[in-house]
Protein backbone atom coordinates (compact mmCIF):
# COMPACT_ATOMS: atom_id res chain seq x y z
CA UNK A 1 0.00 0.00 0.00
CA UNK A 2 1.14 3.40 -1.00
CA UNK A 3 -0.18 5.46 2.57
CA UNK A 4 1.41 8.58 1.32
CA UNK A 5 -0.50 8.45 -1.91
CA UNK A 6 -3.85 7.75 -0.03
CA UNK A 7 -2.99 10.12 2.76
CA UNK A 8 -2.51 12.45 -0.29
CA UNK A 9 -5.49 12.00 -1.83
CA UNK A 10 -7.86 12.50 1.26
CA UNK A 11 -5.85 15.09 2.38
CA UNK A 12 -7.00 16.82 -1.33
CA UNK A 13 -10.53 15.50 -1.17
CA UNK A 14 -11.58 17.21 2.03
CA UNK A 15 -9.36 20.36 1.33
CA UNK A 16 -11.69 20.59 -1.91
CA UNK A 17 -14.66 19.73 -0.17
CA UNK A 18 -14.24 22.31 2.52
CA UNK A 19 -13.66 25.05 -0.13
CA UNK A 20 -16.31 23.91 -2.02
CA UNK A 21 -18.40 24.09 0.66
CA UNK A 22 -17.54 28.40 1.39
CA UNK A 23 -17.58 28.76 -2.20
CA UNK A 24 -20.33 26.46 -3.64
CA UNK A 25 -22.74 27.78 -1.23
CA UNK A 26 -22.94 31.31 -1.88
CA UNK A 27 -22.34 30.47 -6.04
CA UNK A 28 -25.30 28.18 -5.98
CA UNK A 29 -27.53 30.63 -4.01
CA UNK A 30 -26.94 33.44 -6.16
CA UNK A 31 -27.83 31.09 -8.98
CA UNK A 32 -31.15 30.19 -7.34
CA UNK A 33 -32.36 34.23 -6.96
CA UNK A 34 -30.08 36.18 -9.22
CA UNK A 35 -32.28 37.88 -12.00
CA UNK A 36 -29.36 38.69 -13.91
CA UNK A 37 -30.16 38.77 -17.70
CA UNK A 38 -26.38 37.20 -18.34
CA UNK A 39 -26.58 34.31 -15.76
CA UNK A 40 -27.18 31.79 -18.15
CA UNK A 41 -23.53 32.32 -19.30
CA UNK A 42 -22.21 31.35 -15.81
CA UNK A 43 -23.78 28.98 -15.51
CA UNK A 44 -22.60 27.10 -18.72
CA UNK A 45 -19.30 28.31 -17.45
CA UNK A 46 -19.95 25.97 -13.74
CA UNK A 47 -21.40 22.99 -15.94
CA UNK A 48 -18.10 23.31 -18.04
CA UNK A 49 -16.46 20.91 -16.14
CA UNK A 50 -19.08 18.38 -16.96
CA UNK A 51 -18.66 18.00 -20.93
CA UNK A 52 -14.56 19.09 -21.27
CA UNK A 53 -12.58 16.32 -20.83
CA UNK A 54 -9.93 16.56 -18.09
CA UNK A 55 -7.34 16.98 -20.36
CA UNK A 56 -8.41 20.46 -21.55
CA UNK A 57 -9.61 21.80 -18.63
CA UNK A 58 -5.98 20.46 -16.99
CA UNK A 59 -3.95 22.36 -20.32
CA UNK A 60 -5.89 25.54 -19.46
CA UNK A 61 -5.36 25.56 -15.82
CA UNK A 62 -1.60 24.83 -16.43
CA UNK A 63 -1.07 27.58 -19.04
CA UNK A 64 -3.11 29.94 -16.53
CA UNK A 65 -1.07 28.85 -13.75
CA UNK A 66 2.40 28.98 -15.30
CA UNK A 67 5.08 31.16 -15.07
CA UNK A 68 3.94 33.19 -18.28
CA UNK A 69 0.78 34.03 -17.08
CA UNK A 70 -0.06 37.31 -14.93
CA UNK A 71 -1.37 34.55 -12.10
CA UNK A 72 1.33 32.54 -12.17
CA UNK A 73 4.02 35.02 -12.42
CA UNK A 74 2.31 36.93 -9.35
CA UNK A 75 2.26 33.63 -7.56
CA UNK A 76 6.05 33.06 -8.23
CA UNK A 77 7.14 36.55 -7.13
CA UNK A 78 4.77 36.50 -3.57
CA UNK A 79 5.86 32.60 -2.42
CA UNK A 80 9.58 32.38 -4.41
CA UNK A 81 8.30 29.33 -6.40
CA UNK A 82 6.23 28.04 -9.14
CA UNK A 83 2.59 27.52 -8.79
CA UNK A 84 2.01 24.28 -11.03
CA UNK A 85 3.21 20.95 -9.47
CA UNK A 86 2.12 22.03 -6.14
CA UNK A 87 -0.79 20.63 -3.92
CA UNK A 88 -1.89 23.79 -4.02
CA UNK A 89 -1.94 23.88 -7.80
CA UNK A 90 -3.66 20.31 -7.34
CA UNK A 91 -6.26 21.80 -4.85
CA UNK A 92 -7.28 24.39 -7.07
CA UNK A 93 -7.55 22.59 -10.05
CA UNK A 94 -9.32 20.49 -8.07
CA UNK A 95 -11.79 23.08 -6.95
CA UNK A 96 -12.65 23.65 -10.15
CA UNK A 97 -13.27 20.77 -11.22
CA UNK A 98 -15.19 19.75 -9.06
CA UNK A 99 -17.68 22.96 -9.45
CA UNK A 100 -20.69 21.69 -11.12
CA UNK A 101 -20.38 18.68 -8.83
CA UNK A 102 -21.12 20.85 -5.31
CA UNK A 103 -23.00 23.85 -7.10
CA UNK A 104 -25.58 21.41 -9.02
CA UNK A 105 -27.23 19.49 -5.84
CA UNK A 106 -27.30 22.44 -3.75
CA UNK A 107 -28.79 24.95 -6.75
CA UNK A 108 -31.53 22.06 -7.21
CA UNK A 109 -32.02 22.44 -3.25
CA UNK A 110 -31.83 26.18 -3.14
CA UNK A 111 -34.53 26.41 -6.01
CA UNK A 112 -37.04 23.81 -4.21
CA UNK A 113 -37.10 26.43 -1.22
CA UNK A 114 -40.82 27.64 -1.06
CA UNK A 115 -40.57 31.14 -2.45
CA UNK A 116 -43.26 32.31 0.34
CA UNK A 117 -40.66 31.23 3.22
CA UNK A 118 -37.97 33.40 2.01
CA UNK A 119 -40.66 36.01 1.63
CA UNK A 120 -42.23 35.50 5.20
CA UNK A 121 -39.00 35.66 6.31
CA UNK A 122 -38.37 39.15 4.99
CA UNK A 123 -41.61 40.28 6.53
CA UNK A 124 -40.69 39.01 9.86
CA UNK A 125 -37.66 41.63 9.55
CA UNK A 126 -34.96 39.38 8.85
CA UNK A 127 -32.03 40.10 6.26
CA UNK A 128 -31.45 38.26 3.09
CA UNK A 129 -28.01 36.66 5.19
CA UNK A 130 -30.22 35.84 7.79
CA UNK A 131 -33.07 34.22 5.94
CA UNK A 132 -30.12 32.45 3.73
CA UNK A 133 -28.52 30.80 7.06
CA UNK A 134 -32.26 30.15 9.60
CA UNK A 135 -34.45 29.40 6.57
CA UNK A 136 -32.69 28.22 3.54
CA UNK A 137 -29.70 26.25 4.42
CA UNK A 138 -31.95 24.25 6.90
CA UNK A 139 -34.44 23.61 4.17
CA UNK A 140 -31.70 22.62 1.91
CA UNK A 141 -29.81 20.60 4.19
CA UNK A 142 -30.16 17.33 1.91
CA UNK A 143 -28.58 18.86 -1.17
CA UNK A 144 -25.84 20.62 0.54
CA UNK A 145 -25.09 17.19 1.71
CA UNK A 146 -25.24 15.93 -1.45
CA UNK A 147 -22.85 18.32 -3.16
CA UNK A 148 -20.09 17.97 -0.58
CA UNK A 149 -20.32 14.48 -0.68
CA UNK A 150 -20.21 14.37 -4.52
CA UNK A 151 -17.76 17.03 -4.81
CA UNK A 152 -15.10 14.83 -2.22
CA UNK A 153 -15.95 11.62 -3.55
CA UNK A 154 -15.27 13.30 -7.43
CA UNK A 155 -11.57 14.62 -5.97
CA UNK A 156 -10.95 11.18 -4.64
CA UNK A 157 -10.96 9.43 -8.37
CA UNK A 158 -9.97 12.49 -10.36
CA UNK A 159 -7.17 11.26 -13.12
CA UNK A 160 -6.59 13.39 -16.09
CA UNK A 161 -6.70 17.37 -14.24
CA UNK A 162 -3.77 16.03 -11.53
CA UNK A 163 -2.08 14.72 -14.32
CA UNK A 164 -1.42 17.30 -16.03
CA UNK A 165 -1.25 20.49 -13.16
CA UNK A 166 0.15 18.23 -10.79
CA UNK A 167 2.38 16.08 -12.31
CA UNK A 168 3.43 12.59 -10.16
CA UNK A 169 5.49 14.01 -7.54
CA UNK A 170 5.38 11.51 -4.29
CA UNK A 171 3.90 12.33 -1.09
CA UNK A 172 3.00 16.45 -3.30
CA UNK A 173 0.86 15.18 -6.34
CA UNK A 174 1.19 11.63 -6.66
CA UNK A 175 -2.63 10.58 -5.26
CA UNK A 176 -4.18 7.05 -5.64
CA UNK A 177 -5.81 7.60 -9.64
CA UNK A 178 -2.00 8.69 -10.53
CA UNK A 179 -0.50 5.13 -8.66
CA UNK A 180 -2.78 2.64 -9.91
CA UNK A 181 -2.08 4.63 -13.20
CA UNK A 182 1.86 4.04 -12.26
CA UNK A 183 1.32 0.44 -11.22
CA UNK A 184 -0.09 -0.63 -14.17
CA UNK A 185 2.47 1.04 -16.54
CA UNK A 186 4.40 -0.88 -14.61
CA UNK A 187 2.72 -4.16 -14.89
CA UNK A 188 1.85 -4.38 -11.37
CA UNK A 189 -1.25 -5.39 -12.04
CA UNK A 190 -1.72 -6.81 -8.10
CA UNK A 191 -0.52 -3.20 -6.78
CA UNK A 192 -3.19 -1.47 -8.97
CA UNK A 193 -5.72 -4.13 -7.85
CA UNK A 194 -4.96 -3.21 -4.21
CA UNK A 195 -5.20 0.69 -4.69
CA UNK A 196 -8.14 0.49 -7.14
CA UNK A 197 -10.39 -1.77 -4.77
CA UNK A 198 -9.47 0.55 -1.69
CA UNK A 199 -10.70 3.47 -4.14
CA UNK A 200 -13.78 1.71 -5.64
CA UNK A 201 -14.63 0.12 -2.23
CA UNK A 202 -14.08 3.75 -0.09
CA UNK A 203 -16.13 5.83 -2.71
CA UNK A 204 -19.45 3.06 -2.93
CA UNK A 205 -19.07 3.61 1.01
CA UNK A 206 -19.70 7.35 0.86
CA UNK A 207 -21.94 7.47 -1.46
CA UNK A 208 -24.15 4.70 -0.25
CA UNK A 209 -24.18 6.52 3.17
CA UNK A 210 -25.02 9.29 1.70
CA UNK A 211 -28.09 8.26 -0.31
CA UNK A 212 -29.44 6.20 2.92
CA UNK A 213 -29.21 9.71 5.32
CA UNK A 214 -31.08 11.50 2.73
CA UNK A 215 -33.44 9.16 0.75
CA UNK A 216 -35.15 12.91 -1.23
CA UNK A 217 -31.36 12.71 -3.13
CA UNK A 218 -31.37 13.10 -6.40
CA UNK A 219 -31.20 9.71 -8.11
CA UNK A 220 -27.46 9.42 -9.65
CA UNK A 221 -27.15 12.59 -11.38
CA UNK A 222 -27.70 15.70 -9.47
CA UNK A 223 -28.58 17.93 -12.62
CA UNK A 224 -32.38 17.86 -12.62
CA UNK A 225 -33.54 21.70 -11.03
CA UNK B 1 -40.95 45.77 25.31
CA UNK B 2 -40.67 47.85 22.43
CA UNK B 3 -42.94 50.31 22.79
CA UNK B 4 -42.90 52.03 19.27
CA UNK B 5 -45.95 50.40 17.81
CA UNK B 6 -48.38 51.90 19.92
CA UNK B 7 -46.84 55.57 19.01
CA UNK B 8 -47.72 54.70 15.17
CA UNK B 9 -50.82 52.31 16.37
CA UNK B 10 -53.62 54.64 14.95
CA UNK B 11 -52.17 56.12 11.91
CA UNK B 12 -54.16 54.65 8.86
CA UNK B 13 -52.59 52.96 6.02
CA UNK B 14 -52.89 55.08 2.89
CA UNK B 15 -52.47 53.04 -0.27
CA UNK B 16 -52.12 55.02 -3.97
CA UNK B 17 -50.62 52.61 -6.30
CA UNK B 18 -50.46 51.46 -9.83
CA UNK B 19 -48.98 48.12 -11.30
CA UNK B 20 -49.21 47.09 -14.57
CA UNK B 21 -50.12 43.28 -14.55
CA UNK B 22 -50.60 40.38 -17.02
CA UNK B 23 -54.12 40.83 -17.92
CA UNK B 24 -54.83 44.07 -16.50
CA UNK B 25 -53.41 47.22 -14.78
CA UNK B 26 -53.51 46.95 -10.78
CA UNK B 27 -54.88 50.75 -9.99
CA UNK B 28 -55.85 51.27 -6.24
CA UNK B 29 -56.46 54.22 -4.07
CA UNK B 30 -57.44 53.73 -0.74
CA UNK B 31 -57.47 54.77 3.16
CA UNK B 32 -57.31 51.67 5.79
CA UNK B 33 -58.38 53.18 9.30
CA UNK B 34 -57.98 50.94 12.98
CA UNK B 35 -59.83 47.95 12.41
CA UNK B 36 -60.96 45.41 9.99
CA UNK B 37 -60.69 46.79 6.16
CA UNK B 38 -62.41 44.03 4.07
CA UNK B 39 -61.02 43.98 0.53
CA UNK B 40 -63.64 42.00 -1.16
CA UNK B 41 -62.96 40.69 -4.71
CA UNK B 42 -63.25 37.47 -6.84
CA UNK B 43 -59.96 35.81 -7.79
CA UNK B 44 -57.76 37.05 -9.71
CA UNK B 45 -59.03 40.91 -9.10
CA UNK B 46 -55.57 42.23 -8.00
CA UNK B 47 -56.21 41.53 -4.26
CA UNK B 48 -53.06 39.73 -3.64
CA UNK B 49 -50.92 41.61 -5.65
CA UNK B 50 -52.28 44.74 -3.92
CA UNK B 51 -51.08 43.31 -0.22
CA UNK B 52 -47.99 42.28 -1.83
CA UNK B 53 -46.86 45.78 -3.26
CA UNK B 54 -47.90 47.41 0.08
CA UNK B 55 -45.66 44.22 2.46
CA UNK B 56 -43.02 45.56 -0.70
CA UNK B 57 -42.66 42.15 -2.16
CA UNK B 58 -43.87 44.00 -5.10
CA UNK B 59 -43.08 46.94 -6.42
CA UNK B 60 -45.40 49.27 -7.94
CA UNK B 61 -45.10 51.06 -10.83
CA UNK B 62 -45.88 54.50 -9.23
CA UNK B 63 -48.29 55.42 -6.90
CA UNK B 64 -47.25 55.97 -2.82
CA UNK B 65 -47.86 53.67 -0.19
CA UNK B 66 -47.53 55.54 3.86
CA UNK B 67 -48.29 53.85 7.12
CA UNK B 68 -49.42 56.94 8.79
CA UNK B 69 -45.95 59.61 8.83
CA UNK B 70 -44.13 56.66 7.62
CA UNK B 71 -43.44 56.53 3.96
CA UNK B 72 -43.00 52.83 2.91
CA UNK B 73 -42.98 53.37 -1.04
CA UNK B 74 -43.01 56.63 -2.89
CA UNK B 75 -41.91 56.49 -6.96
CA UNK B 76 -41.84 60.26 -7.17
CA UNK B 77 -39.16 60.55 -4.15
CA UNK B 78 -37.92 57.05 -5.04
CA UNK B 79 -38.60 55.85 -1.48
CA UNK B 80 -38.88 51.79 -1.44
CA UNK B 81 -38.43 50.53 1.84
CA UNK B 82 -37.44 46.55 2.07
CA UNK B 83 -40.07 44.45 3.34
CA UNK B 84 -37.55 43.54 6.07
CA UNK B 85 -37.72 47.15 7.46
CA UNK B 86 -41.67 48.13 6.42
CA UNK B 87 -42.76 46.25 9.85
CA UNK B 88 -46.10 45.33 8.46
CA UNK B 89 -47.50 41.51 10.11
CA UNK B 90 -48.40 39.51 6.59
CA UNK B 91 -50.52 36.34 7.02
CA UNK B 92 -50.07 34.52 3.90
CA UNK B 93 -52.70 32.41 2.11
CA UNK B 94 -50.45 29.52 2.52
CA UNK B 95 -49.59 30.53 6.25
CA UNK B 96 -45.65 29.97 4.71
CA UNK B 97 -44.86 28.53 8.94
CA UNK B 98 -40.81 27.59 8.94
CA UNK B 99 -41.73 23.92 8.86
CA UNK B 100 -38.02 23.08 10.24
CA UNK B 101 -39.06 25.31 13.25
CA UNK B 102 -41.23 24.57 16.18
CA UNK B 103 -44.68 26.84 16.10
CA UNK B 104 -42.67 28.85 19.30
CA UNK B 105 -39.47 29.39 17.02
CA UNK B 106 -41.93 30.32 14.45
CA UNK B 107 -43.41 32.80 16.65
CA UNK B 108 -40.28 33.97 18.08
CA UNK B 109 -38.58 34.14 14.25
CA UNK B 110 -39.51 38.13 13.91
CA UNK B 111 -38.69 39.28 17.76
CA UNK B 112 -35.36 40.61 17.38
CA UNK B 113 -33.08 43.06 19.04
CA UNK B 114 -34.13 41.50 22.90
CA UNK B 115 -32.42 39.22 24.61
CA UNK B 116 -33.26 35.88 23.94
CA UNK B 117 -35.17 35.32 27.14
CA UNK B 118 -37.41 38.21 26.74
CA UNK B 119 -37.74 37.05 23.19
CA UNK B 120 -39.22 34.11 24.75
CA UNK B 121 -41.29 36.03 27.04
CA UNK B 122 -42.73 37.83 24.05
CA UNK B 123 -43.42 34.60 22.08
CA UNK B 124 -45.01 32.72 24.86
CA UNK B 125 -47.63 35.81 25.45
CA UNK B 126 -48.54 35.83 22.00
CA UNK B 127 -49.13 32.09 21.72
CA UNK B 128 -51.42 32.40 25.12
CA UNK B 129 -52.85 35.07 23.25
CA UNK B 130 -53.93 32.90 20.71
CA UNK B 131 -54.46 30.07 22.65
CA UNK B 132 -51.59 27.64 21.45
CA UNK B 133 -48.98 27.97 24.29
CA UNK B 134 -49.46 23.60 24.40
CA UNK B 135 -48.25 23.75 21.12
CA UNK B 136 -45.06 25.64 21.52
CA UNK B 137 -42.43 22.78 21.41
CA UNK B 138 -44.63 20.91 18.10
CA UNK B 139 -43.67 21.34 14.52
CA UNK B 140 -46.07 22.93 11.83
CA UNK B 141 -46.44 19.12 10.46
CA UNK B 142 -47.92 18.22 13.75
CA UNK B 143 -50.72 20.71 14.31
CA UNK B 144 -53.96 21.42 12.98
CA UNK B 145 -55.48 23.07 9.87
CA UNK B 146 -56.98 25.79 12.70
CA UNK B 147 -54.07 25.53 15.27
CA UNK B 148 -51.51 26.28 11.98
CA UNK B 149 -53.34 29.38 11.38
CA UNK B 150 -53.40 30.70 14.56
CA UNK B 151 -49.81 29.86 14.75
CA UNK B 152 -48.83 31.99 11.60
CA UNK B 153 -51.35 34.97 12.99
CA UNK B 154 -49.26 35.18 16.18
CA UNK B 155 -46.56 34.76 14.30
CA UNK B 156 -47.17 37.85 11.99
CA UNK B 157 -48.40 39.67 14.97
CA UNK B 158 -44.22 39.28 16.69
CA UNK B 159 -42.84 42.05 15.02
CA UNK B 160 -45.54 44.43 16.41
CA UNK B 161 -46.88 45.33 13.16
CA UNK B 162 -48.12 49.14 12.42
CA UNK B 163 -50.72 47.42 9.58
CA UNK B 164 -51.49 43.89 9.50
CA UNK B 165 -52.31 41.80 5.93
CA UNK B 166 -53.98 38.48 6.07
CA UNK B 167 -54.71 37.43 2.47
CA UNK B 168 -57.54 35.11 2.78
CA UNK B 169 -56.95 33.62 6.07
CA UNK B 170 -59.43 31.03 7.45
CA UNK B 171 -60.77 30.09 4.35
CA UNK B 172 -60.30 26.49 4.66
CA UNK B 173 -61.44 26.83 8.23
CA UNK B 174 -64.98 26.07 9.67
CA UNK B 175 -67.25 28.60 11.12
CA UNK B 176 -66.91 28.18 14.37
CA UNK B 177 -63.08 27.96 14.29
CA UNK B 178 -63.07 30.99 12.43
CA UNK B 179 -64.89 33.64 14.56
CA UNK B 180 -62.96 32.37 17.45
CA UNK B 181 -59.90 33.26 15.60
CA UNK B 182 -61.16 36.66 14.79
CA UNK B 183 -62.80 37.11 18.25
CA UNK B 184 -58.95 36.87 19.89
CA UNK B 185 -57.76 38.84 16.61
CA UNK B 186 -60.08 41.87 17.77
CA UNK B 187 -58.70 41.45 21.28
CA UNK B 188 -55.12 41.85 20.25
CA UNK B 189 -56.12 44.52 18.35
CA UNK B 190 -58.32 46.46 20.93
CA UNK B 191 -55.23 48.20 22.85
CA UNK B 192 -53.36 48.76 19.25
CA UNK B 193 -55.89 49.51 16.98
CA UNK B 194 -53.75 48.82 13.63
CA UNK B 195 -55.30 48.70 10.66
CA UNK B 196 -56.01 45.13 9.33
CA UNK B 197 -56.82 44.81 5.99
CA UNK B 198 -58.63 41.61 5.25
CA UNK B 199 -58.85 40.22 2.15
CA UNK B 200 -61.73 37.81 1.07
CA UNK B 201 -63.77 36.94 -2.05
CA UNK B 202 -66.68 35.79 0.53
CA UNK B 203 -69.52 38.44 0.58
CA UNK B 204 -70.91 37.49 3.80
CA UNK B 205 -67.73 37.64 5.48
CA UNK B 206 -66.93 40.71 3.94
CA UNK B 207 -69.82 42.50 5.72
CA UNK B 208 -70.19 40.79 8.79
CA UNK B 209 -66.01 41.82 9.63
CA UNK B 210 -65.34 44.75 8.23
CA UNK B 211 -65.72 48.40 9.29
CA UNK B 212 -65.24 49.25 5.86
CA UNK B 213 -65.48 47.32 2.51
CA UNK B 214 -63.63 47.71 -0.45
CA UNK B 215 -64.73 45.63 -3.35
CA UNK B 216 -62.34 45.13 -6.31
CA UNK B 217 -62.75 44.20 -10.15
CA UNK B 218 -60.11 43.10 -12.47
CA UNK B 219 -57.31 45.49 -10.70
CA UNK B 220 -59.71 48.47 -9.39
CA UNK B 221 -61.62 49.79 -6.69
CA UNK B 222 -65.07 49.62 -7.97
CA UNK B 223 -66.62 50.78 -4.36
CA UNK B 224 -65.65 51.98 -0.97
CA UNK B 225 -67.25 52.40 1.91
CA UNK B 226 -68.55 51.66 5.00
CA UNK B 227 -70.48 47.96 4.52
CA UNK B 228 -74.48 49.49 4.06
CA UNK B 229 -73.57 52.16 1.78
CA UNK B 230 -71.82 49.55 -0.30
CA UNK B 231 -74.50 47.34 -0.01
CA UNK B 232 -77.15 49.49 -0.70
CA UNK B 233 -76.65 51.43 -4.03
CA UNK B 234 -74.05 49.21 -6.36
CA UNK B 235 -73.88 51.62 -9.21
CA UNK B 236 -71.58 49.12 -10.92
CA UNK B 237 -72.56 45.55 -12.02
CA UNK B 238 -69.24 43.95 -10.97
CA UNK B 239 -70.02 44.80 -6.97
CA UNK B 240 -73.94 43.56 -7.67
CA UNK B 241 -72.35 39.98 -8.61
CA UNK B 242 -69.56 40.33 -5.97
CA UNK B 243 -71.82 41.32 -3.54
CA UNK B 244 -75.02 38.74 -4.06
CA UNK B 245 -78.05 40.10 -5.53
CA UNK B 246 -79.33 38.16 -6.75
CA UNK B 247 -82.08 39.62 -9.13
CA UNK B 248 -80.45 41.02 -12.24
CA UNK B 249 -82.79 42.69 -15.00
CA UNK B 250 -82.29 44.01 -18.39
CA UNK B 251 -84.99 46.11 -19.15
CA UNK B 252 -86.33 48.81 -21.05
CA UNK B 253 -87.16 52.96 -19.68
CA UNK B 254 -90.36 52.94 -21.10
CA UNK B 255 -91.30 56.59 -19.82
CA UNK B 256 -89.88 59.05 -17.04
CA UNK B 257 -91.71 61.16 -14.42
CA UNK B 258 -89.33 63.26 -13.74
CA UNK B 259 -90.99 65.35 -11.11
CA UNK B 260 -91.48 62.13 -9.13
CA UNK B 261 -88.06 61.31 -9.37
CA UNK B 262 -88.67 58.11 -10.72
CA UNK B 263 -89.51 56.66 -14.11
CA UNK B 264 -91.09 53.18 -15.27
CA UNK B 265 -89.16 49.89 -16.66
CA UNK B 266 -89.93 46.99 -18.23
CA UNK B 267 -87.59 44.03 -17.83
CA UNK B 268 -87.30 42.13 -21.39
CA UNK B 269 -89.39 39.00 -21.39
CA UNK B 270 -91.92 40.22 -18.98
CA UNK B 271 -95.78 42.08 -19.13
CA UNK B 272 -95.27 43.63 -15.86
CA UNK B 273 -93.65 47.21 -15.44
CA UNK B 274 -91.56 48.55 -12.65
CA UNK B 275 -91.09 52.06 -10.83
CA UNK B 276 -87.48 52.52 -10.20
CA UNK B 277 -85.34 55.42 -9.06
CA UNK B 278 -84.97 58.12 -11.82
CA UNK B 279 -81.76 58.39 -13.52
CA UNK B 280 -80.73 60.46 -16.41
CA UNK B 281 -81.59 58.30 -19.09
CA UNK B 282 -84.83 58.56 -21.90
CA UNK B 283 -87.47 56.11 -22.66
CA UNK B 284 -86.83 53.50 -24.49
CA UNK B 285 -82.98 53.33 -23.60
CA UNK B 286 -81.72 49.53 -21.50
CA UNK B 287 -80.79 49.61 -18.18
CA UNK B 288 -80.41 47.32 -15.48
CA UNK B 289 -81.65 46.60 -13.01
CA UNK B 290 -80.64 44.58 -9.18
CA UNK B 291 -82.59 43.60 -6.61
CA UNK B 292 -81.59 41.98 -3.57
CA UNK B 293 -83.66 38.44 -3.01
CA UNK B 294 -84.52 39.67 0.49
CA UNK B 295 -85.92 43.22 -0.18
CA UNK B 296 -88.90 41.72 -1.86
CA UNK B 297 -91.90 41.06 -0.42
CA UNK B 298 -94.54 38.72 -1.14
CA UNK B 299 -98.32 38.37 -0.67
CA UNK B 300 -100.80 35.59 -1.09
CA UNK B 301 -103.48 37.77 -1.99
CA UNK B 302 -103.20 40.64 -4.16
CA UNK B 303 -102.57 43.72 -1.51
CA UNK B 304 -104.39 47.18 -0.94
CA UNK B 305 -103.36 50.56 0.41
CA UNK B 306 -99.58 50.06 0.33
CA UNK B 307 -96.91 52.34 -0.21
CA UNK B 308 -94.47 50.12 -1.91
CA UNK B 309 -94.94 51.24 -5.53
CA UNK B 310 -94.74 47.78 -7.38
CA UNK B 311 -96.83 44.75 -7.46
CA UNK B 312 -96.01 42.35 -9.57
CA UNK B 313 -98.45 38.92 -10.43
CA UNK B 314 -96.56 35.80 -10.62
CA UNK B 315 -96.87 32.13 -10.05
CA UNK B 316 -94.44 30.10 -7.75
CA UNK B 317 -92.00 27.83 -9.77
CA UNK B 318 -90.05 26.60 -7.33
CA UNK B 319 -89.63 26.20 -3.48
CA UNK B 320 -86.29 24.86 -1.17
CA UNK B 321 -85.05 25.15 1.88
CA UNK B 322 -81.72 26.13 2.54
CA UNK B 323 -80.48 27.21 6.08
CA UNK B 324 -82.95 29.56 7.95
CA UNK B 325 -84.42 31.14 4.71
CA UNK B 326 -86.77 29.49 1.83
CA UNK B 327 -85.91 30.38 -1.59
CA UNK B 328 -88.70 30.95 -3.88
CA UNK B 329 -88.26 31.32 -7.62
CA UNK B 330 -91.28 32.76 -8.75
CA UNK B 331 -92.40 33.17 -12.45
CA UNK B 332 -93.83 36.48 -13.98
CA UNK B 333 -92.46 36.94 -16.92
CA UNK B 334 -89.08 36.89 -15.55
CA UNK B 335 -87.74 34.74 -13.12
CA UNK B 336 -87.72 37.03 -9.63
CA UNK B 337 -85.68 35.32 -6.58
CA UNK B 338 -87.27 35.97 -3.13
CA UNK B 339 -85.97 34.90 0.17
CA UNK B 340 -89.00 34.75 3.01
CA UNK B 341 -88.43 32.86 6.25
CA UNK B 342 -90.02 29.36 6.89
CA UNK B 343 -92.29 31.14 9.21
CA UNK B 344 -93.70 32.94 6.88
CA UNK B 345 -93.91 29.85 3.58
CA UNK B 346 -95.92 28.21 6.16
CA UNK B 347 -98.34 31.05 7.52
CA UNK B 348 -99.01 31.88 3.97
CA UNK B 349 -99.30 28.21 2.32
CA UNK B 350 -96.76 28.55 -0.19
CA UNK B 351 -96.41 26.32 -2.36
CA UNK B 352 -95.46 25.15 -5.90
CA UNK B 353 -97.43 26.81 -8.10
CA UNK B 354 -99.04 29.37 -6.00
CA UNK B 355 -100.29 32.15 -7.23
CA UNK B 356 -99.10 35.58 -5.47
CA UNK B 357 -97.70 39.31 -5.95
CA UNK B 358 -94.68 40.53 -5.52
CA UNK B 359 -94.03 43.58 -3.08
CA UNK B 360 -90.70 45.75 -4.50
CA UNK B 361 -90.24 49.54 -3.13
CA UNK B 362 -88.67 51.90 -5.74
CA UNK B 363 -86.00 51.85 -4.19
CA UNK B 364 -85.52 48.41 -3.72
CA UNK B 365 -84.83 48.41 -7.51
CA UNK B 366 -81.37 49.91 -7.99
CA UNK B 367 -79.81 50.68 -11.21
CA UNK B 368 -76.34 49.37 -12.06
CA UNK B 369 -74.24 50.32 -15.33
CA UNK B 370 -73.52 47.71 -17.20
CA UNK B 371 -70.66 49.22 -18.84
CA UNK B 372 -68.58 49.70 -15.62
Amino acid sequence: MEWSAIYLTLRLALVVCAVLLAIGMPLAWWLATSRWRWKFLLEAVVALPLVLPPTVLGFYLLVAMGSESPAGNLYRRLFGHGLPFTFTSLAIASVIYSLPFAVQPMLAAFSQVDRNLINASAILGASRTRTFWRIVVPLSSGGIVTGAVLSFAHTLGEFGVVLMVGGNIPGVTRTISIAIYDHVQALDYAGANRMALLLMGFSFLTLSLTYAANRRMWAVWPLRR
Amino acid sequence: MRQEGSSASASPLIVDVVKRLDRFALQAHFEAAAGFTMLLGPSGSGKTTLLNCIAGLMRPDSGRIAAGTKVLFDSRSGVDTPPERRRIGYLFQDLALFPHLTVAQNVGYGITGVPAAQRDRQAAALLESFRIAHLAQRKPAEISGGEKQRAALARSLAVNPGVLLLDEPLSALDRETRSNIIDDLRAWNAARSIPIVFVTHFAEEAFALGERVIVMEAGRIMAQGMPQEVLAAPRHETIAQVVGFENVFDATVTALHEHQGTMLCRPLGAECELEVPLIRTEAGAAVRIVIRAGDIMIAAQRPHGLSARNTVPGRIQSIRREGVAVILAVDAGVIFEVHVTPGAARELNLERGSEVWLIIKTYSCNLVDPRA
